[in-house]
């Protein structure tokens, strides 16, 4: 059933593929997924592999060998890059899983609901708003164990009050259009309108929504694990950045280490940022809004025509 | 010309526009065809079809204001003379607003939300004139809203404080901030309830009394047309299908569409009558029947009617239709 | 007498406004529905007329349940619906169907049309087997005169014309095959040409299938190609109820005969002289005294600012609500 409801996206893809910032978007996006799925392939050593470090093996500069030269520790860059893609774009998943699950959770029940559930779920989402998340997750994750998973959850339970109010929005505009009262006048109860009239027309910004908070989630396990709060045990480019950072890379002037992990994040970031607009517009705003407003849009922009002349008539067309 | 008989030259003169549609690789489709008529300073013309029928093309083609897909073809607008077609952009846009306004329908969506009707309409008369003494620019927009029957005392209102016929008279406040010689009115009175329909017209009768105001009024809905109108065209397809004055087009009328947009108009005097529909929908401009477009709806059809689209025949030197069943009471061709 | 398809009597709707601030005593309310009352037969169709604000909207959600009652019985087949619980709801709305305005806000954009008129029985949970539902969808659009059916099942809303869409609403409505169906403004959005099809089709399906219609409009100009009654309110009140030929052709409520005189004629030479009234329809917060029209009312006396006049009789089937009727049809004769 679902599928069919959805049938009127079908051309979501094709519009999405004229959209030249929005494929440049998700090229990047699968690229770097493609990237740290193969990264065992493509990594030149084991990230994993004890190795003997000598004082000349520290922060060696760019060579056939390291092709990004080697960090701290001795260890190649290029491969630590490659497997803190793994590490960032988990975050990123699970964290912006977590995050708009629940925002769309909320948003959903606040906006369908509305009255004193509404009232009440809306005060706390103001309430997680106004208290900053960086300084409340620093707290966080200090007080508890600095571990992957901790960070995933610290991040997905601080990040979903935009995505409530998003979704909030969009319910009470979809619920205030008329087949949701036709439904009701048919006898259809709660349920049955959530899950035929309402939610398929909240899913697409929900989609769009995911897609940027993706990139919010990474930016914040940056900072984080830049903050030193991140897991020991895993390399994230935040972490590397720490790394880098506190341990002498700019004073001994090995850029390499810290290009390739900034390179990285702002890479993904950008890559949601591009793909989050071009699906915005991808997702027909026709089918979303009323056809007057459409047709509004199309008169304000229209463009003088250039000089009309009676000679440039087209052969064959009389 | 059969209709300049009157002594006056015309104040908009327009004639043999030709407009298409280009969307490549397809072939230009033809929005609008051999278009022929004049407005005397002082009349309201009736644009009539339903819709698809070319009005919006027409007149968005009078004011220069095609989408970019659209292309004048051939013709020629004239405006107390002067060619319209042949201004740059500049000029056309000087003269937009100024000579020839603009009502649209549906109020709501073509006032901003956020500003008030006041400041909205000084931007108006700001916009196209130069006026700087801003207590000259606070009567005027005085004027205006009192013009409309409005009390000046509203205009620090927003829209959204205004009932559906006090936002369509701070519409045509709007159209008038300039004084122009032409308004447009495009479907004024859709989405209001008939009393303020008819408070409406007859505001709109009486600017036209009151300041010689020139209106096009178009609409699919022939009743409005009969309360406003001296003469009226009806169109089908891009075509003219018939034009003449208001009462031989109620009384009259020669062209088999204009009879059925009459035989589906209810009359609340004729309770027992059952109203006949018009089948089918008019025909898509990139895919028009051969022969006449009125075809595939028309009770009348003859053999003749599929081979070429009928010019305009002249049944009186002040009627003219385009349909061959017109021929035989005309003396020919008119177009 | 039998009892009557639909028995409305003494409706009432208020809204309770919020009070801006708390320290407001009065209590301000919105009297949308006001002591309407009237009876609607089996295959018998109604036109309650009025301008926007008069209640007629709300009137029509209040007998769908989509709005409770502040006071007054609905009786519907012989049962009482005002304060029933819900399953006897879910049985009424099985043979009560609505139409909105407008076709194009009241079709989910992302649903087929045979998904749109196949919901009122997946809601009812009736025709459960494929073959049966595909049957009774196909014959509702067929009904609905959308041929053929199958051509428009896989169809979506934005790829229909504003009447077609209107036709799959009312397939929507007939696939249940409901025993009342309640018009709300159904051709004010649509082109004169396509009014007079959807009309046709309402009072043909009326007489064919013995569906009683409520049909709700501003226009005393649509009415007559469909309804036998005609109720004219003003402010949440009945202000003159007869049948389609007395009302329209001896309007007897002044309101009426100013609705009527502004019905645009379709013929310059039928030009009627048109009583217009001034301003709008009054917030029905602060309702006047006496008769709630006389504000507006070009033969109110003196008298009208204190009485508050009912409907009384003035012919078979006939009642007005307005103290000068005598007296004004004395003088005209």
């Amino acid at each position: 059933m679902m599928e069919q409801a959805t049938g009127g996206y079908r051309g979501v893809w094709r519009r999405l593929r004229r959209n030249p910032m929005g494929m440049i978007g998700l090229a990047m996006l699968v690229t770097a997924i493609g990237v740290a799925l193969l990264a065992p392939w493509l990594s030149p050593y084991d990230p994993n592999a004890i190795i003997r470090v000598t004082i000349l093996d520290i922060y060696q500069s760019p060579s056939p060998a390291h092709w990004l030269g080697t960090d701290d520790a001795g260890r190649d860059v290029l491969t630590n890059f490659l497997y803190g893609a793994r590490v960032s774009l988990t975050v990123g998943f699970f964290a912006s899983f977590i995050a708009v699950s629940i925002g769309g959770l909320l948003g959903l029940s606040a906006g369908f609901l509305g009255g004193r559930t509404e009232g009440v779920l809306m005060r706390f989402t103001d309430i997680m708003l106004v208290i900053p998340d960086l300084p409340l997750a620093v707290v966080i994750v200090a007080l508890t164990k600095p571990s992957l998973t901790n960070i995933i959850l610290v991040i997905g339970l601080l990040g979903w009050t935009g995505t409530a109010r998003l979704v909030r929005a969009q319910t009470m505009s979809v619920k205030q259009r008329k087949f949701v009262l036709r439904a009701r006048a048919v006898g259809a109860g709660n349920r049955y309108i959530m899950h035929r009239h309402i939610f398929p027309l909240v899913l697409p910004l929900m989609v769009v929504n995911t897609v940027l908070v993706i990139s919010l989630a990474i930016l914040n396990e940056s900072t984080l694990s830049f903050l030193g709060l991140g897991d020991p045990a895993t390399l994230s480019w935040g972490q590397m950045l720490n790394y880098a950072f506190t341990r002498g890379a700019m004073s001994a002037g090995a850029w390499w280490a810290l290009i390739p992990p900034g390179f990285g994040i702002v890479w993904v970031v950008l890559a949601c940022t591009l793909l989050g607009q071009g699906l915005e517009q991808a997702l027909n705003p026709r089918l979303l809004t009323h056809h007057l407003a459409a047709d509004r849009t199309l008169t304000s922009h229209r463009r003088l025509q250039p000089a009309p002349t009676s000679e440039g008539a087209t052969p064959g067309n009389r | 010309m059969p209709h300049a008989i009157l002594d006056r030259p015309p104040l908009l003169e327009v004639s043999h526009l030709d407009v298409d549609y280009v969307d490549p690789p397809h072939p230009p489709a033809a929005a609008l065809r051999g278009i022929t008529f004049t407005l005397q300073r002082g009349e309201a013309l009736g644009i009539v079809g339903e819709s698809g029928c070319g009005k919006s093309t027409l007149m968005l083609t009078l004011l220069r204001l095609l989408p970019a897909a659209g292309r004048i073809v051939a013709g020629s607008v004239r405006l107390d003379g002067v060619e319209l077609l042949d201004l740059d952009a500049r000029a056309m846009a000087a003269l937009r607003w100024k000579r020839i306004a603009m009502i649209f329908q549906g109020a709501m969506n073509a006032l901003n939300p956020v500003r008030t009707v006041g400041e909205q309409i000084a931007e108006a008369i700001r916009r196209h004139e130069d006026v700087t003494n801003r207590r000259a620019l606070d009567r005027r927009v005085s004027e205006l809203l009192d013009l409309v029957g409005i009390a000046a005392s509203r205009r620090e209102q927003y829209p959204f404080q205004y009932s559906g016929g006090m936002r369509q008279r701070a519409m045509i406040a709007m159209a008038l901030a300039c004084s122009p010689d032409i308004v447009i009115a495009d479907e004024p009175t859709t989405a209001l309830d008939v009393m303020i329909q008819a408070q409406i017209l007859q505001l709109l009768a009486d600017l036209r009394r009151q300041l010689q105001l020139s209106i096009l009024l178009v609409t699919h809905d022939l009743g409005i047309v009969a309360e406003l109108c001296d003469r009226v065209l009806v169109m089908y397809g891009g075509v003219m299908a018939e034009y003449a004055d208001a009462d031989t087009i109620y009384n009259g009328a020669a062209h088999p569409y204009t009879q059925a947009l009459l035989q589906a108009f209810p009359d609340p005097t004729q309770p027992a009558q059952k109203l006949a529909a018009i089948p089918g929908a008019p025909p898509r401009l990139t895919d028009l029947p051969p022969g006449c477009r009125f075809t595939p709806r028309c009770p009348h059809v003859f053999a003749r009617c599929h081979t070429a689209q009928p010019p305009l025949y002249a049944v009186t030197p002040a009627h003219q239709a385009s349909c061959f069943r017109a021929e035989t009471t005309s003396g020919g061709a008119h177009a | 007498m039998p009892e009557p398809l639909l028995r409305v009597r003494g409706v009432r709707k208020l809204f309770p406004i919020k009070a801006a601030g708390w320290r407001t005593h009065a209590q301000r309310v919105v009297h949308a529905v006001d002591d309407v009352n009237f009876d609607l037969g089996a295959g018998e169709a109604l036109a309650l007329v009025g301008e926007s604000g008069c209640g007629k909207s709300t009137l029509a959600l209040t007998l769908l349940g989509l709005e409770p009652l502040t006071a007054g019985s609905i009786r519907f087949e012989g049962q009482e619906l005002a304060g029933a619980p819900p399953e006897v709801w879910r049985l009424a709305r099985r043979h009560i169907q609505m139409i909105f305005q407008d076709p194009y806000e009241s079709l989910n954009p992302l649903m087929t049309v045979g998904e749109i008129v196949a919901e009122p029985l997946q809601v009812h949970k009736l025709a459960t087997a494929t073959e049966e539902r595909r049957r009774r969808i196909m014959a509702a659009l067929d009904d609905a005169g959308l041929k053929p059916a199958q051509h428009f099942m896989r169809r979506f809303p934005h790829e229909l014309s504003g009447g077609q869409r209107q036709r799959v609403a009312i397939a929507a409505a007939l696939v249940l095959e409901p025993r009342l169906l309640v018009a709300d403004e159904p051709v004010s959005m649509l082109d004169v040409s396509i009014r007079a099809e959807i009309l046709n089709l309402l009072a043909d399906l009326k007489v064919r299938r013995q569906i009683a219609v409520l049909f709700i409009t501003h226009d005393l100009g649509t009415v007559s190609a469909i309804a036998d009654r005609i109720a004219v309110m003003y402010l949440g009140r009945i202000v003159e109820i007869g049948a389609v030929n007395d009302v329209l052709t001896t309007p007897q409520h002044p309101y009426t005969q100013a609705l009527l005189s502004v019905v645009p004629a379709p013929n310059p030479r039928l030009r009627r002289q048109h009583i217009i009234l001034q301003g709008e329809t009054p917030d029905p917060v602060n309702l006047p005294a006496g008769c709630r029209f006389h504000p507006r009312c070009p033969v109110a006396i003196a008298r009208c600012h204190q009485v508050d006049p009912v409907l009384q009789a003035v012919g078979a089937g006939h009642a007005v609500a307005c103290i000068r009727t005598t007296e004004l049809r004395t003088n005209t004769l």
